[in-house]
């Protein structure tokens, strides 16, 4: 299935693409058909600059389970953070 | 019918006049041919929908595919495209069916057309398909596993695409549904609504829903691929085509 499972968000923070750093203004994050990874459907992220053209763009596909690990790993990151400061 | 066909990117004029860049592919055999507009799926104007354009070519149409992201990425590699599309809530209906009508007009325009032209959609493009034979005069459409004709999306969708299920009256030309029956977008109780919609307006319309079969189906380099649904898909579009679309 196309699931059509689509968030958007503003984002703050760099990236770096096929031409180098650039600016984050948003990111796309869905459960759909990738393009490269091989399987029928992947968590997908994508990390853009909609002003500044498609190639501003820094794209992940994971599998599900590495998607949640990762998410994971990102929380926990910022709560040990946040308790140290 | 020789087996030789000549494929290139062109460009053609629009919706609002805007030049946007197409793929045509097209048979070298003499006299007068239909014609297909190839409406791509979501993940964009790649090698895929390229490769089923020439396909059409092949089995002696004139096909052309438009990039419908040529405003947003032009240049830019399929997938990047469809991404800054996804972002920015995907192409706007009164968009497409001006690009598509835009390719008839061309299609039409080339020496070798018989007048007759037909759409034929996947994924989005299905939808699209349903919503160019609405609001154009076409010779017939194909509906590929289309989500949204009815139905609505996810709550928090960025892309804007609401259900044209109430344009059925208006469909201008023979229907042929293909679809997936573990497919969620569109559901088999969304296929089931359409099909009924059809019957209440009297319309021309042929279905077929693959079991074992979810989306994109027709998808060769995707894991979606179903090859026996493909089969008997294309061969149920040859013989609608053979039907609607000979001189």
């Amino acid at each position: 299935m196309c699931t059509y499972q689509t968030e958007k968000l503003a984002v703050s923070g760099s990236g770096k693409g096929p031409d180098g750093w650039f600016s984050l203004s948003s990111a796309t994050v869905y459960f759909d058909h990738p393009a490269h990874y091989p399987a029928e459907h992947s968590l997908n992220i994508d990390f853009l600059n909609l002003g500044d053209g498609a190639c501003s763009r820094v794209a992940v596909e994971l599998d599900p389970a590495s998607a949640r690990e990762l998410a994971r790993a990102i929380l926990e990151t910022l709560e040990v953070v946040a308790e140290k400061g | 019918m020789t087996d030789s066909l000549r494929a290139e990117t062109v460009r053609f004029t629009g919706h609002g006049g805007d030049e946007i860049e197409a793929y045509l592919a097209q048979p070298l055999d003499e006299g007068r041919l239909g014609s297909v507009v190839v409406i791509h799926h979501m993940p964009g104007y790649d090698e895929g929908m390229k490769e089923i354009t020439r396909k059409f070519a092949a089995h002696g149409y004139l096909a052309v595919c438009p990039n419908l992201y040529s405003r947003e990425a032009p240049g830019a590699s399929p997938d990047d495209a469809a991404a800054v599309v996804r972002a920015l809530g995907g192409v706007p209906d009164d968009r497409l069916v001006g690009d598509v009508q835009g390719a008839a007009r061309f299609l039409k325009s080339l020496g070798s057309s018989n007048g007759r032209v037909a759409t034929i959609g996947y994924c989005s493009g299905g939808r699209q398909s349903f919503l160019a034979a609405c609001s154009l005069p076409l010779d017939a459409a194909v509906d590929c596993y289309g989500a949204f004709v009815v139905g609505t999306p996810p709550e928090g969708m960025p892309l804007k695409v609401g259900p044209i299920v109430h344009m059925t009256e208006d469909l201008s030309c023979p229907l042929l549904g293909l679809f997936g029956a573990d497919d969620q977008y569109p559901s088999p109780q969304h296929v089931a609504e359409l099909e009924e919609a059809l019957k209440q307006a009297g319309k021309a319309y042929e279905f077929h829903s693959y079991e074992g079969a979810g989306h994109a189906f027709f998808s060769a380099d995707r894991p979606s691929y179903r090859p026996e649904a493909a089969k008997d898909g294309w061969q149920r579009i040859w013989e609608f085509f053979g039907r609607y679309l000979a001189s």
